[in-house]
């Protein structure tokens, strides 16, 4: 038995912003950062909601790489304002925020530690939630999983609960449009690494593997048009469901260990997300090859890269994966980062502890010890093709 | 061969357990102690309990217990004795098995997701002790 869990809706398209007109609620509390306000992203969808008869409260202190200390600030802005909708509006961190807020607000009780799967919070009592992605991205709209930084232990908190999963995610391409080239980029190889970890995953399934395979060939030809050409709205609209889609498929499927790594290299590094899972996302497809050629077979076949063995063809994507990062100037290996080897070293063993507790490392399709992922932490540093 | 369950096999899986470095390292950092509580079904004809005290990467102690309200642990991992017979065979590991219902787990899930080799080697360590089923 698998449970597949999506929001109850999924609105996209050109426009798709207007559909908060219809909305039904008394009091909206967005949760946001200040660079969407400074895009006036938020004033557009305050108006929207106001139109619909609702009051309307913004908190826009989400950091990005949000803390502990950014989510109790915005919960208790909701409990002193009591809203009916919570709105998550921005990027990962804006609506991983958003899940967190709207947990902690409808259960006073629980604390952040608390939102863990297979446990039922009994949520959807006061408010329901919305997200609106305005990155293209981390899927954060429609994943029951909220990463949050404990700032003391240096730790990525990695919590989940299908409850926390959006009711509604509004996917308007207007909305990303506005990324540079490096968000641009940063934000879609993260959507790759989703798609490809959720299809290689030991726990993939037939509805990760269709919404995979569709993300990863759309992510292959729309993100390098959209890195050369923000205003490019068709690449951007098919991107921005990309996004979404490799969400949905991660979600119900897992993540693998570039995400374990990556999660412990952001944590310590100080490295944006998107950037520090990708960095690793060729690599980690190289070991993992070792037992799932074929998973990588598929992908290489959807993308038409050739080859004639399974072994082949993940070389192939691995190479291809590369290619993507160069097109769109994303380092090819950790070094590129501007981490000094000393740095590097003298942390490796806090990374490989990190990486060995993510849930990166639960469904990773080979199996990964402590020796592993130092190995594979130094050859991504140094830019070595993966040969154990 | 050693019957599964039995207080002898529960005993050979602790000796077991201790002799195995790979899941020392793991779990060196590990701490809680476990019911491992087998309910009946596919020949079994009673509920059998385990408790399994794990600490630092060694087994302190593990042995049968008459009930499952017999002994407090921070983690109860229960399952239908044919679900435990492909864990012990391999044929299915603990973590996947708790995501899709097929055991339950009352504890932190997420702290187990965190030592997902030492569960591993838990499992491997099972398939190593002799086994025969009723």
């Amino acid at each position: 038995m698998w449970e597949i869990t999506f929001p109850r809706t999924i609105v996209v398209g050109e426009g798709a912003l207007s559909y908060l007109e219809q909305i039904k609620g008394q009091r909206a509390l967005i949760i946001t950062d200040k660079t969407i306000r400074s895009l006036g992203i938020a004033d557009q969808v305050v108006r929207l909601l106001k139109q619909a008869g609702l009051e309307v409260q913004v908190f826009d202190g989400v950091e990005p790489e949000p803390s502990r200390r950014v989510v109790e600030q915005a919960v208790k802005v909701a409990r002193d304002f009591g809203p009916d909708v919570i709105i998550g509006l921005g990027g990962g961190s804006c609506m991983d925020v958003a899940k967190a807020v709207f947990a902690l607000y409808e259960r006073p009780d629980l604390t952040l530690d608390e939102i863990v799967p297979l446990v039922e919070l009994g949520l959807r009592k006061k408010a329901k939630l919305i997200n609106i992605p305005t990155t293209s991205g981390t899927g954060a709209d429609v994943t029951w999983a909220v990463v949050i930084t404990d700032e003391a232990e240096e730790l990525k908190m990695e919590l989940a609960s299908r409850e926390i999963v959006a009711d509604v995610a509004i996917l308007d391409p207007r909305l990303p449009s506005s990324m540079p080239p490096r968000l641009t980029a940063d934000t879609g190889l993260d959507a790759l690494t989703h798609a490809i970890e959720a299809y290689a995953s030991k726990w993939h399934n037939d509805f990760s593997d269709a919404l995979a395979l569709w993300a990863i060939r759309a992510i292959f030809t729309y993100l390098p048009r959209a890195y050369r050409n923000g205003s490019d709205m068709e690449a951007r609209e098919k991107l921005h469901n990309a996004a979404t889609m490799a969400g949905l498929a991660f979600s119900n499927s897992q993540i693998g260990a570039a995400h374990a790594m990556g999660h412990a290299l952001g944590a310590l590094f100080k490295i944006p997300h998107g950037r520090s899972v990708a960095v690793f996302l060729p690599y980690t497809i190289e070991y993992n090859a070792r037992v799932a050629a074929s998973r990588y077979a598929e992908i290489a076949d959807a993308l038409g890269l050739g080859g004639r063995a399974s072994e082949e063809k993940a070389r192939r994507l691995a190479e291809a994966v590369r290619q993507l990062l160069a097109d769109v100037g994303e380092p090819l290996k950790v070094a590129d980062l501007g981490i000094s080897q000393a740095d590097y070293e003298a942390k490796l063993e806090a990374l490989v502890d990190r990486a060995m507790s993510s849930t990166g490392t639960v469904a990773n399709p080979r199996e990964l010890g402590r020796s592993d992922y130092a190995r594979l932490f130094t050859y991504a540093y140094e830019g070595r093709h993966v040969d154990f | 061969m050693v019957l599964f369950p039995s207080e002898e096999w529960i005993k050979r899986f602790k000796e077991e357990v201790n002799k195995n470095k790979e899941y020392e390292e793991a779990a060196k950092d590990w701490e809680g102690d476990f019911l491992f509580i087998i309910t009946p079904d596919e020949g079994l004809d009673r509920e059998y309990v385990f408790y399994v005290d794990l600490w630092h990467g060694k087994c302190r102690d593990a042995y049968m217990v008459p009930s499952r309200d017999a002994k407090k642990a921070d983690f109860i991992f229960e399952g239908p004795y044919s679900n435990w017979k492909k864990l012990i065979r391999g044929e299915l590991d603990p973590i996947t098995g708790v995501m899709t219902r097929k055991f339950k787990l009352k504890g932190s899930l997420m702290k187990i997701m965190r030592y997902t080799k030492a569960a591993s080697e838990l499992v491997k360590t099972a398939t190593r002790v002799p086994t025969e089923f009723k």
